[in-house]
């Protein structure tokens, strides 16, 4: 019992952790259609921002990190977007080569800046108990993570469904050319959700740091998860991407631990029948 | 660094096209000019932690010789295999073909060292290996291959003995990365602590790229005594703060083969690390007067110990220059410097080391401890096992009879399920 | 211009050889690999409206079927290749039917998703594939008692097998069939309107790109002797599909110039430059930026302005 307790907590916090990652890249793909390859590395430089802020600097707390990391991340998505990808609308082949460009210079300048060590980010002071459940124990941070992702998920919830920019972004969603026509101004809200979607994936980097360390190779770990979750969960959907992560935090964790010797497979079996016989995902409400 | 741009101002001068294409092979006369070194390390990638400390080591080694070994100067020519094995041997190639290298030192992965080590052979470069796959110096040795550090599994049989007879452990748990050096290393301690009477109950091995450590911490059988971490790089640093944060620390104690609380992971941990006993040929703590100049001189010049990566590329240094006394340093007889590296008999910052007849080296394992001392992290020594074999202590002819280490072998026969 | 490029190619190849060390020679002998298997992917990347980020498992799985049968199993050079050529194909065939089922983004993450299962099971099933210590101890064959050992005689082979490829994979794109294939990717709906099989086009398109390669990955473990899991990696196929669209995807010659640049940042330029990395990811920003659609049709661009300007 105890076993499937644990994990199914196990289960649940990966979720949590895959929701903050690939939250922004479904947005950034629903509205732009735009497969945005640097959003691993995004994650990572939030990741490294915050292990080193968190080292070097004993006044801050982690809360306050992720949010000036997610500022950070937010700027540079938002410049690369106005400087690059605004240039590249109509070329997806030239967005693979830009996004993943933008990458490998990411992660070559966190080499350089911070060595190829892993860097720890520490946990809240608060939160290193354990907390105790029913006579075991568990990791308090990672209950916590999955509070902030559901919380971060109502709060895109509420940004899209119940604000201007919401309707706007929904529309453009919709029928890009329709939001153009009724005076939506769609280039600039592009940058606008670029922007909301690099900020969330630093901010996630921080929030991640506890469980993964800033490590170089990090982009490369995380990028196809947020494709996976995003696949599975549908495109363009917030709320397949919300399910899809704990779906595959259930998948990973109960499958690495039952079945170890597919632990290399275990994510991409179950990507491959969604696509085959579901393309449009989960929740998706369009084609891929 | 400073080379890579010398030798790209000189390819800049020579011009992009056939002249610069076809000078290297012309320049270089027999006996004339410096010895060049070539050293293989990943200095992107994910094993760019211990590739970046294995250029600082030697660089700092040849600086402090004023770049001169047993009399005539060396150039040190480094190529970053970025940890791929295919980009490894376009670099040995280069190397060789290009630099025309007399020796070569490194690469640190297995799978570096094996897509290379067939080529090096052809070429007849003497080789100074820091990667520790068992069977490059068991069942398929090269005449030009040493190994200098250890086999996977060739520090963990002091540390299995020692969790026996000193620690009293009857129970273990293991955690390795799934890949060779991982197998290779848990089986090693496996059969020592068996054939001492103790029992691993549990061999978990985590995929190289798991994102969430969570669910392998949360397997982990907290009646065992100890857990053995046989992880390198981030992966294990990650799996032990998984472990304590899940408290599993005050329940089970940890120790660690080779690489698991190298210096290059304590640097960036805390407090949690304390009393964790873990087995390696080296610490940036040992007492010996090479080591008392090595380890605070590079400590000085970047601020941290050096561990395993460092000492690994510093130690063939040390080697590299008693065999070209030897040989005064006529590098370009191969035999000759091979025979005298092979021959070897120098002191080191590790102790004093020998080859055996594969070439592995038989030398010193360190039993330590991770203490606070200065205000830092290190691993102080608790127990020295002297001279201490790859076969360990069996028979030689019979060790190699039996298959490789891998996953499966030797069986685990007392895991709990 | 078509015509000096194509000189210009064929003096520097005809004399590399004979001028330059062996290194450059071994470094000319994968590009050659390299521009096979770009070209391969280009078939659907280029002409087939297919953006695949798995194709490194066509390379990766000739190449392991080769080294398993010519070890493993004791077989000579010619049947290994023989077996590994068709079992890659009826693996591409296959692969086909899953993968086609997708498109656009689906597509990319389904070919992904593909290859990873075959890195997963190359790593994980170290019984046969020797896991993460890679098959080593190969051999390079002996075509008609020729041996390939020397740098010079492999690089005139990969050289030969380069020109049959790309001539061959012209004919195909230049063909009836390669019109049609154009078609589907341009007008899917027109095209079966007018009574084509879209499916049927791509699929053959897909299996005949795994043919090739699959003939990149048997060079590939020819000329490295050895081969490991990480041939089968996404970088594998990620920096084939960053050379395609570097070079310029869909036209013929693109791929094998994005290949060849890729290919010389990767394992020349890193010598001289430390962070080989950043560069490459800078040359590749600078490239769309300037020359959104490729090298080549970029360059064709210019040399056809100034071309005009003078008359």
């Amino acid at each position: 019992m105890q076993f499937w307790i644990i994990q199914g907590l196990n289960s649940l916090s990966l979720g949590g952790l895959l929701f903050l990652l690939s939250s922004g890249f479904s947005l950034i793909f629903g509205l732009m259609r735009l497969a945005n390859l640097t959003h691993g590395a995004f994650f990572m430089l939030g990741t490294y921002f915050g292990a080193i802020a968190l080292r070097d600097y004993s006044g801050l707390n982690l809360w306050v990190t992720a949010i000036g990391a997610g500022i950070i991340v937010a700027a540079l998505g938002g410049l690369f977007e106005r400087l690059v990808l605004t240039r590249l609308k109509t070329n997806p082949l030239g967005q693979v080569l830009v996004t993943l460009g933008m990458a490998f210079i990411i992660s070559d300048a966190c080499l350089v800046l911070w060595g190829g060590d892993s860097i720890p980010v520490p946990t809240p002071h608060n939160l290193q108990a354990p907390t105790r459940l029913f006579g075991f124990v568990f990791p308090t941070y990672r209950l916590v993570l999955v509070a902030i992702a559901i919380a971060t998920a109502i709060g895109l919830y509420i940004l899209i469904d119940r604000t201007r920019l919401g309707a706007m972004i929904r529309a453009g969603v919709d029928d890009r050319q329709m939001a153009r026509a009724v005076g939506i101004p769609v280039s600039r809200l592009f940058t606008i959700v670029f922007c909301l979607g690099a900020g969330i994936a630093g901010a996630a980097g921080v929030l991640g740091g506890p469980i993964l360390s800033a490590y170089p190779g990090l982009d490369a770990d995380m990028l196809p998860l947020a494709l996976i979750v995003v696949i599975l969960g549908g495109i363009g959907s917030l709320f397949g991407a919300f399910i899809g992560s704990f779906i595959i935090g259930f998948i990973y964790t109960f499958g690495t631990v039952l079945f170890p010797e597919l632990a290399y497979i275990i994510l991409f079996l179950p990507m491959i029948f969604v696509i085959a016989f579901r393309p449009q995902g989960l929740f998706g409400r369009l084609g891929t | 660094m400073t080379i890579s741009r010398r030798q790209f101002v000189v390819s800049a001068l020579a011009g992009a096209g056939a002249a610069s294409l076809a000078s290297p092979n012309l320049s270089f006369a027999q006996g004339s000019g410096p010895v060049r070194v070539g050293l293989l390390a990943a200095k992107t990638g994910p094993l760019a932690s211990g590739g970046i400390d294995m250029e600082l080591a030697l660089t700092m080694f040849l600086k402090d010789r004023d770049h001169t070994l047993g009399g005539r100067k060396v150039e040190l020519i480094v190529a970053d295999t970025a940890g791929v094995p295919a980009t490894a041997r376009t670099k040995a190639q280069e190397l060789v073909e290009k630099n025309n290298v007399h020796c070569i030192i490194g690469p640190l992965a297995a799978f570096e060292a094996l897509a290379i080590i067939d080529y090096l052979t052809e070429k007849q470069i003497p080789t100074l290996g820091v990667s520790a796959a068992e069977d490059m110096t068991q069942r398929h040795p090269s005449p030009w291959y040493v190994r200098l550090t250890s086999t996977s599994a060739q520090c963990a049989y002091p540390l299995a003995e020692y969790s026996f007879k000193e620690l009293k452990y009857k129970k273990i748990v293991t955690i390795a990365d799934d890949f060779a050096y991982g197998h290779e290393m848990c089986a090693g301690f496996q059969r020592v602590f068996e054939d001492n009477g103790g029992k691993i109950i549990q061999k978990i091995f985590t995929p190289l790229a798991t994102p969430d450590y969570g669910s392998y911490v949360a397997q982990v059988k907290t009646d065992a005594d100890a857990i053995f971490l046989g992880t390198a790089g981030s992966n294990g640093f990650r799996f032990l703060r998984q472990f304590i944060e899940y408290g599993l620390k005050d329940k089970i104690a940890v120790i660690g083969g080779m690489t698991a609380l190298d210096e290059s992971v304590l640097r960036n941990m805390g407090d949690e690390a304390l009393g964790i006993i873990t087995t390696s040929w080296y610490s940036a703590t040992l007492d010996n007067p090479l080591n008392k100049v090595f380890a605070p001189e590079f400590r000085k010049q970047f601020k941290y110990d050096p561990g395993y990566y460092a000492a690994s590329t510093y130690l063939s240094g040390e080697v590299l220059e008693g065999a070209l006394k030897t040989i005064k340093a006529n590098a370009e007889d191969k035999k000759a410097l091979m025979a005298a590296i092979r021959g070897n008999n120098v002191d080191t910052i590790r102790g004093p080391i020998k080859f055996d007849e594969f070439g592995n080296v038989i030398g010193n394992v360190y039993i330590r401890k991770v203490t606070r001392t200065d205000g830092r992290l290190v691993n102080s020594v608790i127990k020295t096992y002297p001279d201490v074999s790859q076969f360990w202590t069996y028979n030689k002819t019979e060790f190699l009879k039996n298959p490789v280490y891998s996953r499966d072998y030797p069986p685990a026969k007392n895991l709990e399920l | 211009m078509k015509w000096i490029a194509l000189a210009l190619f064929a003096a520097v190849a005809l004399l590399l050889p004979f001028v330059a060390g062996d290194f450059y020679v071994n470094l000319a002998s994968q590009i050659f690999i390299a521009a096979i298997f770009a070209l391969s992917l280009n078939l659907l990347v280029g002409f087939g409206g297919m953006t695949s980020l798995g194709h490194a498992s066509y390379l990766g799985v000739a190449a392991y079927l080769s080294a398993l049968m010519t070890t493993r199993y004791g077989f000579g050079h010619g049947a290994a290749a023989l077996i590994s050529i068709l079992g890659t194909v009826a693996m591409a065939a296959f692969f086909g039917l899953i993968a086609l089922r997708a498109t656009g983004l689906g597509f990319l993450m389904i070919t992904l998703a593909l290859s990873q299962v075959l890195w997963g099971l190359a790593y994980r099933m170290s019984g046969i594939t020797n896991g993460d210590n890679g098959i080593a101890g190969l051999t390079r064959p002996a075509p008609f008692g020729i041996s390939l050992e020397s740098p010079a005689a492999f690089y005139w082979f990969s050289l030969l097998a380069a020109i049959i490829a790309f001539v061959m994979m012209t004919i195909f794109v230049s063909s009836a069939f390669g019109s049609s294939l154009k078609g589907v990717r341009d007008q899917p709906r027109r095209m079966a309107a007018l009574g084509f099989n879209p499916w049927m086009i791509r699929w053959i398109t897909f299996v005949y790109a795994g043919f090739w390669g699959g003939i990149a990955g048997l060079l590939y473990v020819y000329y490295n002797k050895y081969i490991h899991p990480t041939s089968l990696s996404t970088t594998s196929s990620a920096e084939a599909l960053l050379g395609v669209i570097a070079g310029g995807s869909g036209t013929l010659a693109g791929p094998a110039v994005g290949a060849t640049l890729v290919l010389l940042l990767k394992n020349y330029a890193s010598a001289y430059v430390e962070r080989w990395n950043m560069l490459l990811g800078l040359v590749f920003l600078f490239i769309v930026l300037v020359m959104p659609t490729g090298i080549v049709p970029g360059l064709q661009k210019l040399a056809s302005r100034l071309w005009r300007r003078p008359s």
